[in-house]
């Protein structure tokens, strides 16, 4: 018999710890069967975060490092300037991207870093028990703004790809979303574009991929892939932002 | 073959490194050790190695933990705030067992102080900055030749324990010009020879099994084992490190003990003492000579004095090394005040 879908091996064969319903497993196995297709899994080198996916590392079946707390960007800098013929990748939560990592991303933007960003953007910490993220919406609840988040007081919400559009340095942006079939194609097409795009040498290339966060958001999986539809995408659009 | 030229103490901790293998500079400036990122970065381009001028100190340290990561010799240097924002980044170059280079050219402090020499960052360097049960092998040069001579040295030696080397040293030292030997020899013109070595340095999984650089360690237990990996390390660098020099007769009745820009001033100061004073220089602060000064000291017959620009800080080190056999007495200046000789030789009189 034909087989027609497997493992990629890319991917460990090492079940998922993540929450029922998390989007991390889908985006880890999406870059998975990219780097598969283009062929780079033995010259791929990824930079895990601190948060839920720093649990990236047991999942990926190729080189991976730990980065400090927002760092990911520096140190793959460090890594892809004295191997400039790898693909060097981060894998970056929107605490660690664009809270307390945020002059590391925009600086490696600056400097047109040829590497991947793959930013995974849930509005919220997830690893810490559902803590107000820079993503957080108005109005959303969180365990840091347990009446929702206030405008004039917990400030507003960043939208990272449009911010990090305004670089030339960066070749290629888009925002996706893991929550229906067809954003889940879009967002691997997405990842595809975007290693192309370090391996064409173009630059720093990032995806935003909205992602569900079920127990930290309270709801269940099927709820929190509606409410990213119906709340998240109202403030974070969809599609090609620079490419 | 080697030649002698007259040099700068930031130039030579420059030239050192690159004689030593450098492959990848990264640092944000910072007075006053301004001269060492600006030879990088026409120096390291011309033999086509990587300078990259970060957007902060955060960013150098994980600039060169990157380039370590991949197994490619890497340092960094800074002076005293900018070793405070490099202190997270140790912490995990120590847990993820990273060789690397860190040159901290210290300044007056606290906050951000003066541009005067200093050596108040003794406590920081030796103490750990940063979080976690951690050591870094620390030298202090008290001269322009061994600012050269360490920063060569470094790499190999850090490789050898996957471990980062601190050289500490001061403004004075940083922007003092003396003659000194260099080696003539063409840099390593890449690292591959060093690299081949590293079983696990990640280049690409390329014919091997992945490879994964952590130090988080959340099984029960794993990091308990890994600290105790660490600290049989330690003992072995202990063992194995330690550096010191010792000036004047071993019977001298009073020991100064001084490191870095004061024991050159202590230096000069024996020779007019005469025979009752030696000085103890620790060449490693960590890991520090204490056997030795253990060893001279006894009851009843020797005396200490250590001499610190700062308020007393390796002086804890020596009361520790001494156990209760000698008396120990201090005298320090802080803020970037420069011990003078007048001074040193002023506190003799009072021990002799």
């Amino acid at each position: 018999m034909k087989k027609i879908f497997s493992r990629p091996e890319s991917l460990k064969d090492t079940p998922h710890l993540y929450c029922p319903g998390c989007g991390h497993g889908i985006i880890h196995r999406l870059i998975a069967e990219v780097i598969d297709e283009l062929g780079v899994r033995e010259k791929t080198i990824g930079v895990a975060p601190v948060g839920c996916a720093v649990f990236a590392y047991d999942y990926f079946n190729f080189d991976v490092t730990e980065a400090p707390h927002g760092r990911p960007p520096a140190v793959a800098t460090g890594i892809k300037r004295v191997l400039p013929d790898r693909v060097v990748f981060t894998y970056q939560g929107d605490g660690d991207l664009a809270a307390i990592g945020t002059a590391e991303i925009i600086h490696a933007a600056a400097r047109s870093e040829n590497i991947t960003v793959i930013f995974v953007n849930n509005a919220n910490y997830g690893m810490t028990g559902g803590q107000m993220a820079p993503t957080t919406l108005i109005g959303q609840k969180t365990s840091t703004t347990p009446e929702g988040r206030i405008e004039n007081c917990h400030g507003l919400p960043i939208k990272v790809s449009e911010l990090m559009a305004i670089f030339d340095g960066v070749s290629y942006i888009e925002r996706t979303a893991v929550n229906t079939p067809k954003n889940i194609l879009r967002t691997r097409k997405a990842i595809k574009m975007a290693f192309e795009a370090q391996i064409e040498n173009k630059g720093l290339s990032l995806v935003e991929i909205l992602s569900q966060c079920p127990v930290e958001w309270h709801m269940n999986p099927v709820v929190s892939a509606k409410w990213l539809d119906e709340e998240m995408l109202k403030f974070y659009p969809l599609g090609v932002i620079k490419g | 073959m080697e030649k002698k030229t007259l040099m700068k103490g930031n130039i030579a901790i420059a030239q050192g490194a690159i004689d030593g293998g450098l492959d990848a500079y990264f640092g944000y400036p910072i007075t006053p050790q301004n001269e060492i990122p600006e030879f990088m970065s026409k120096k390291l381009p011309e033999i086509n190695k990587v300078f990259i001028q970060a957007e902060s100190e955060l960013a150098s340290i994980n600039m060169v933990m990157g380039s370590a990561v991949a197994g490619f010799r890497s340092m960094t240097s800074s002076s005293s705030p900018g070793i405070s924002l490099m202190q997270e980044g140790l912490s995990y170059l120590c847990g993820c067992e990273l060789p690397c280079l860190i040159v901290n050219v210290q300044r007056g402090g606290p906050g951000l102080g003066n541009i005067s020499g200093s050596q108040a960052d003794y406590f920081q360097t030796v103490k750990g900055g940063g979080h976690g049960d951690y050591r870094l092998i620390a030298f202090a040069p008290d001269s322009v030749q061994e600012m050269y001579d360490f920063s060569l040295l470094s790499f190999e030696l850090s490789e050898k324990y996957r471990n980062p080397v601190m050289i500490l040293t001061d403004g004075v030292l940083g922007q003092m010009m003396e003659p000194i030997v260099v080696a003539i020899h063409e840099p390593r013109a890449t690292s591959h020879e060093p690299r081949a070595t590293k079983n696990w340095a990640l280049d690409g999984c390329a014919g091997r099994k992945p490879r994964l650089i952590r130090s988080l360690l959340m099984v029960e237990g794993e990091l308990e084992k890994h600290n105790w990996h660490l600290n049989r390390k330690y003992d072995d660098i202990t063992k194995s490190e330690v550096k010191y020099e010792i000036v004047g007769h071993k019977d001298a009745d009073v020991f100064i003990v001084a490191y870095g820009i004061v024991a050159r001033i202590c230096k000069s100061v024996i020779k007019d003492a005469g025979s009752k004073v030696g000085l103890i220089r620790p060449i490693t602060l960590w890991p520090f000579p204490s056997e030795i000064i253990s060893e001279i000291a006894s009851p009843g017959k020797k005396k200490f004095l250590t001499v610190e620009m700062n308020l007393g800080q390796m002086v804890e080190d020596v009361k520790l090394s001494v156990n209760g056999k000698s008396p120990v007495e201090f005298l320090g200046r802080p803020g970037g005040g420069l011990v003078t000789a007048e001074e040193i030789l002023q506190k003799l009189k009072g021990m002799l």
